[in-house]
């Protein structure tokens, strides 16, 4: 999908990894979740939103999760701060019972 | 599914084929270290060129092994990391630390068999 959106390897390859530690975290914490990809795709844009959520316990202090080598789990403690660094735009919001974090990639369309 | 670890002379060849879930990586871990210790290998290459993603953990999982390895006497380099691969962990912030890597397998056993020798070499 996000190469038929024209966008190319290294950013296919950015966004599987983003969506891998993004779910990575939901299976660990939450035991599931929903991972839903979007098209946000303009005239001059192309953008594709990944929104992945859950119901698990929610992060305590999104702040620390943020942090390079924080880890509540038996994690690395890589993979938000590592995410937020792979994507274009990213949001987070977390409170017991529901998880959400947002991203999007965007390339100028050519 | 089982990764093969072929025995090549003294050094031991594995290429990782296939994505990996969480347990197959712990798992291949596990396995790694006891061909190592069982076949007595001077060395060992871990191929991981058709692996298009490599998240934190596998990164991890990966560096860990050749740490390990390395902590057993045995030289270990890793190759075929793929460009993208490389523009991600690095952008992450996540580098495959203080291992040895080589473009690909040719260079890789190059690689490997000089570390060989100058490991033979120190006194």
């Amino acid at each position: 999908m996000v190469r038929s959106l024209g966008f190319g390897s290294a950013d296919q390859t950015r966004v599987a990894t983003a969506i891998s530690e993004l779910t990575r975290n939901v299976i660990q914490y939450a035991g599931e979740g929903v991972c839903i990809i979007t098209d946000e795709s303009n005239d001059s844009m192309n953008r594709i939103r990944v929104v992945v959520e859950d119901n698990g316990p929610g992060i305590a202090d999104i702040d620390k999760a943020m942090m390079d080598g924080f880890s509540t789990g038996k994690s690395l403690g890589a993979g938000l701060p590592g995410t937020r660094r792979l994507a274009h735009e990213f949001e987070i919001e977390s409170k017991p019972g529901h998880t959400k974090v947002s991203i999007v990639m965007k390339r100028r369309k050519l | 599914m089982k990764i093969p670890i072929l025995r090549l002379k003294d050094i031991l060849l594995t290429s990782i084929q296939m994505d990996l879930t969480d347990n197959e990586a712990i798992d291949f871990q596990e396995d790694v270290l006891r061909t190592v210790s069982e076949t007595e290998a001077k060395g060992i290459v871990i191929d991981i060129m058709a692996m298009d993603v490599v998240d934190s953990f596998l990164a991890r999982v990966i560096n860990d092994i050749a740490n390990m390895v390395s902590l057993l006497g045995t030289q270990v380099v890793v190759c075929g990391v793929q460009p993208s691969v490389a523009l991600t962990l690095i952008e992450m912030g996540r580098d495959l630390i203080g291992i040895e890597t080589a473009l690909n397998l040719d260079q890789a056993i190059v690689k490997l068999q000089r570390l060989i020798e100058e490991r033979e070499m120190r006194p």
